[in-house]
């Protein structure tokens, strides 16, 4: 670069708008979730395959490991799921403005923590 | 024409259109898993297996597995393009993952066959 530009390194007045964070976990949670389902599948072939394997699936889901897994994905396909039916409705030609579309990501999000919270206390 | 073919992404339209679709199949799996877990009293083996023994849920618990893995492909070919910036190593990580998409999918077969 020849130009001189002015270049902002004060992170602190740099901030995500909330579209972009709705974005980034849509991409981190589907990862996330890729890879989860390892444990996904395994438990749930084990889990159907005999009653020794339900019982010790059950006995996995009752420690810690297994809850915070379990936790972790079901809030994972919640975001995704949220952030899919946004994205679904922003096909439709909706939300697609600076800030209807800010709105709805921050919607978004707020749901994602509340259900997350349910989730997380009907499964501990 | 060898561009087309040498990709691995095929054709955006088609690519936008499986996503979803393969969305939908997905999102109405979960709903119908969470219903279950929400309605069912006392989740024993017996009712576990027993959801699983019919053919119709065979099938859509096969066609959420393939969902996944379609809508996966997509979804990790967006993801890696724009993070993983050598062609060789990131054509080494899709193809390791999408071998992974398929077991999941082919072990799904084999225990939904046998259930």
């Amino acid at each position: 670069m020849k130009k001189q530009r002015p270049v902002n390194l004060d992170l602190n007045t740099i901030k995500f708008p909330p579209s972009a964070i709705s974005s980034i976990l849509h991409r981190v949670t589907g990862v996330a979730m890729f890879f989860a389902l390892l444990f996904v599948i395994w438990a749930w072939a084990v889990s159907v395959s005999s009653p020794e394997g339900f019982a010790n699936v059950q006995a996995l889901m009752d420690g810690l490991i297994g809850k915070i897994i379990a936790i972790g994905t079901a809030s994972a396909l919640t975001y995704h799921i949220l952030g899919g039916i946004r994205h679904g409705i922003m096909d439709m030609g909706h939300w697609e403005e600076l800030e209807s579309g800010n709105l709805s990501a921050q919607v978004v999000i707020g749901l994602w923590v509340v259900l997350t919270v349910v989730i997380g206390v009907a499964l501990w | 024409m060898v561009t087309n073919q040498a990709s691995i992404k095929r054709n955006g339209v088609q690519d936008y259109v499986s996503l979803r679709a393969t969305a939908v199949i997905i999102a109405v799996y979960t709903f119908f898993m969470a219903g279950f877990f929400i309605t069912t009293e006392e989740i024993t083996f017996d009712v576990w297996q027993g959801l699983f023994s019919g053919i119709a849920m065979k099938v859509f618990t096969l066609a959420a597995l393939v969902s996944i893995m379609i809508h996966v492909r997509i979804g990790l070919w967006q993801v890696l393009t724009d993070y993983v910036k050598p062609t060789g190593l990131r054509a080494t990580i899709q193809y390791v993952l999408n071998i992974i998409a398929f077991v999941y999918v082919a072990a799904g077969l084999f225990v939904l066959w046998g259930v």
